[in-house]
């Protein structure tokens, strides 16, 4: 095989899709991940957009009430389960994890197509909630019981669609773990490794070992629907609370599985904008293992109210306060990463800088969320939607746009409109912050959350709030496209037009079939410049 | 938490404001700072100031102190908001007024110990009150921001109660935080506080509906009964299909119901609508859904329902 043309150029099949839907090589797995997630996406946040229009006034606006219920829920499984989660691992993870140690492909290449398929069919099964049987599902991505036994909404093909998606992260997770142990270059010590493989390694760990407890959790609610088990309804017998939390002893360490690979990310763009190494890259790492592991005990954290223990209570914010150590460590290793460095400021620095606001943000108002008393008063209101939105689309989103504005000359041979994508940035940011902010004001006064409707007092926060959306989806809008034509038309760029130091930026952009010409001998660090 | 006009409506109310300002305060200053920092750094060493980078791989001594710092400050956070829930955590105290507060889609009910039953929370100022919390179908949520009180209410849970002292006089909003289905925000209702012998004086006026104006044309209290049992969230009385058939008309009207497998006529009378109230799911009237409706035995007496029937009578 010819090594000098790029993987878009080595083609098995004559009809072009099935170079794509049939393709074991990682890259392009990669970018089907991309194309896929970006196409639910964009109904995901049309989704949002549509929310934030009905909540502009009180009373009725655009939408009757169970549409309304009906687009947030589907709303937040679009967003967590089809978007954050598979997200930058199964994008970026897939395209760069092989390059950047030094690899030909993953250690499993068909695993690897197999759990694209897997999260196809997951993703299809998913969307026929929304069209068959009594109308789509309206009980919350979170499926609380007993409301998603009481409903009669078609609640089985969401919950099923949850339940095989899980299987392709469990997947991608295990591919990942396997090709990092076995698969970095010659002289790629662990020690040597960059540090968004750090932070796949342990996504990878959590997603192999939590997310089959989610998977068991929604199979006992599709036997509790079928075959009236009473493991979660009260009128059979169950405990609700139960469903709580074995739901949350998955999806908090999911917050991770969203957040680490982001911070890997970051973790890669602000040494090469700053030409410099990471500050304490051994405290970086184990900051990433240390938010891995502590993230397991937190769940609780979710369910202060729901009637726990008091000492379930005091444990789980205990061990909340502990597992936001880790994560300051890093935002203190990031900034200090730019001391004496040369500052390169490029698009990519201004999303990486974006998101430490962002996630600082973040971070800081999930103290309040960590901390009892405080939590009780905004617990389930609108506070708790501006938090994990700051963490997962100003955290997750931004390091998800840094990611695609760093790597993109790779991924595509390409550059793009630097002026666009700086107006894009700003119109991101300043959309952000008018439509997240005031929710934390409404929230602190009790406006409760998933409400259609509200009370006059809280009426001038969200139109703030919804101007905001507008003004979001105007910079969405703007990257999208940006993007999309520079993929097509852009000047043609360099192998290194960063001066990155990690592996990634010694081969071809876009890099041949197999990466490589010959497997690196990897001597140095990571970011020795 | 801001508003000054909520300061100390609960004896709950400065433990936790005063996590609130701590936290927010320590937050802010870390936001503010390190944002400054950074884009200070971003200045001072761009390429064009600074062209040379200097190679720094780390600092043991500076790990520790932002390791050390943060740690000690979050432990102060952890211990003031552990302070402000503190005071929940115990049994109410003796004297307690005793209220069971009743969540059912998409209402409240308070049910006080001589049998009144309401579905505003009126309650004396600065008496300790203790709500037993009690749900009939699905997860509700009992918040009185003001207050800073919130606890879920949970199906199938007999025990589960919280209690407060409140210490001002006033009208407080009082919200369902979990989310309940179609009505959820519209499932709110407002905490009266009164001075003791107000409150007394309400206690012990037995009358049944004490909302509504007993002289008001036949069927007033039965009006009051479905407003304040919460009935209208899902029966119009204007023709519209909301989630149950309408009131209008139905005193004698003609539906067909689905009894087991077979549908059946039948004509709605006294004892279709006591059973249509005390067993709902027995006889639904076809094209609406079974088990959104709950038994109302515990709610409604069969005088309450007397009146209901003789208000649904005037409804043509």
């Amino acid at each position: 095989m010819n090594q000098e043309v790029s993987f878009y150029e080595v083609k098995k099949y004559k009809t072009g899709i099935l170079n794509w839907i049939l393709s074991t090589d990682h890259k392009r797995i990669g970018l089907l991940y991309l194309y896929s997630i970006l196409a639910f996406f964009i109904v995901g946040v049309c989704l949002g957009l549509a929310m934030k229009l009905e909540l502009i006034a009180p009373g009725k606006t655009i939408m009757e009430a169970q549409t309304y219920n009906a687009v947030f829920t589907f709303h937040g499984i679009i967003m967590i389960f089809l978007i954050i989660i598979p997200g930058l691992p199964a994008v970026f993870g897939n395209f760069l994890l092989p390059i950047m140690i030094g690899a030909k492909d993953v250690a499993f290449p068909k695993l690897n197509l197999l759990s694209w398929w897997i999260y196809v069919l997951g993703a299809v099964v998913a969307l026929m909630s929304q069209f068959m049987g009594d109308g789509p599902p309206d009980t919350g991505w979170t499926f609380y019981a007993p409301y998603s036994f009481k409903t009669s909404t078609t609640m089985l093909p969401a919950i099923i669609g949850a339940f095989i998606l899980g299987f392709s992260s469990i997947l991608t997770g295990l591919n990942f773990i396997v090709t990092i142990h076995r698969m970095r270059a010659p002289g790629m010590t662990w020690l040597k490794m960059p540090l968004f493989p750090w932070s796949l390694y342990a996504t990878g760990w959590i997603q192999l070992l939590s997310t089959p407890i989610v998977g068991i959790t929604l199979l006992m609610v599709v036997a509790e629907r079928t075959m009236n088990i009473g493991f979660f309804d009260p009128a059979l017998g169950g405990d609700p609370v139960l469903y709580q939390h074995l739901f949350w002893i998955y999806s908090h360490p999911a917050v991770y599985i969203m957040i680490l690979p982001a911070m890997g990310t970051i973790s890669e763009i602000i040494p090469t904008f700053s030409q410099k190494t990471i500050f304490g890259y051994k405290a970086v790492v184990a900051s990433t293992l240390l938010i891995a592991f502590v993230g397991y005990f937190v769940w609780g954290h979710h369910m202060y109210t729901a009637g726990m223990s008091d000492t379930a209570v005091w444990l789980f914010s205990l061990m909340t306060f502990l597992v936001a150590i880790p994560s300051a460590v890093k935002v203190f290793n990031w900034i200090a990463t730019m001391y004496k460095g040369s500052i390169n400021l490029k698009v990519p620095l201004y999303w990486a800088l974006g998101f430490l606001f962002l996630f600082m943000v973040g971070g800081l108002t999930g103290l309040v969320l960590g901390a009892v008393a405080t939590d009780v008063q905004v617990h389930d209101t609108a506070f708790v939607v501006a938090h994990f939105h700051f963490v997962m689309f100003g955290g997750v989103g931004t390091a998800f746009f840094g990611a695609m504005h760093y790597w993109f000359p790779k991924m595509y041979g390409k550059m793009y409109d630097e002026s666009w994508a700086k107006v894009g940035f700003y119109t991101f940011i300043v959309g952000f912050l008018l439509l997240y902010m005031p929710m934390f004001w409404l929230g602190m006064y009790g406006m409760p959350r998933r409400y259609y409707d509200y009370l006059e007092q809280f009426h001038g926060g969200n139109i703030i709030s919804s101007f905001g959306a507008l003004v979001l989806v105007a910079g969405l809008a703007i990257i999208i496209i940006n993007l999309v034509t520079s993929a097509r038309k852009g000047k043609k760029a360099e192998k290194d037009p960063w001066h990155g130091k990690t592996l990634e930026w010694q081969v071809d952009s876009p890099p041949t079939l197999e990466n490589f010409d010959t497997i690196p001998v990897v001597e140095k660090g990571p970011y020795e410049y | 938490m801001i508003n000054r006009e909520m300061i100390d409506a609960s004896n709950l109310v400065a433990g936790v404001d005063k996590a609130f300002w701590i936290i927010l305060s320590i937050s802010f200053l870390f936001l503010i700072g390190l944002t400054i920092v950074m884009l200070y750094f971003v200045y001072k060493y761009n390429k064009k100031r600074h062209p040379k980078a200097v190679q720094i791989d780390g600092s043991v001594k500076l790990e520790i102190i932002w390791t050390g710092i943060p740690l000690i400050l979050v432990m102060l956070m952890f211990y003031y908001g552990w302070k402000g829930y503190k005071p929940v955590t115990g049994p109410a105290p003796d004297g307690a007024m005793e209220i069971t507060a009743v969540a059912r889609m998409w209402n409240f009910q308070f049910q006080y110990e001589n049998g009144k039953r309401t579905d505003t929370l009126y309650i004396p100022k600065d008496r300790p009150v203790k709500l037993n919390l009690k749900a009939l179908d699905v997860i509700h949520g009992l918040s009185i921001p003001a207050f800073r009180v919130k606890s879920d209410m949970v199906p199938g849970r007999k025990d589960h109660s919280t209690w407060f002292i409140p210490q001002k006089e006033g009208k407080f909003d009082l919200f369902c935080t979990e989310y309940c289905g179609l009505n959820h925000s519209y499932m709110y209702t407002a905490a009266v506080v009164m001075p003791q012998e107000k409150f007394d004086k309400w206690y012990k006026d037995k009358s049944a509906a004490p909302v509504a104006d007993k002289a008001a044309k036949p069927g007033a209290q039965g009006l009051a009964l479905l407003q304040k049992t919460g009935c209208v969230a899902c029966h119009s009385f204007n023709g519209t299909k909301l989630i149950g058939p309408t009131f209008k008309g139905i005193y004698g009207a003609k539906h067909v119901v689905k009894r087991g497998k077979e549908e059946v006529e039948i004509t709605v009378d006294d004892e279709y609508i006591r059973k249509s109230i005390m067993d709902p799911n027995a006889e639904i009237v076809k094209g609406y859904k079974k088990g959104l409706m709950l038994s109302y035995k515990e709610q409604l007496t069969d005088k309450d329902v007397d009146l209901i029937i003789e208000y649904l009578k005037t409804l043509k």
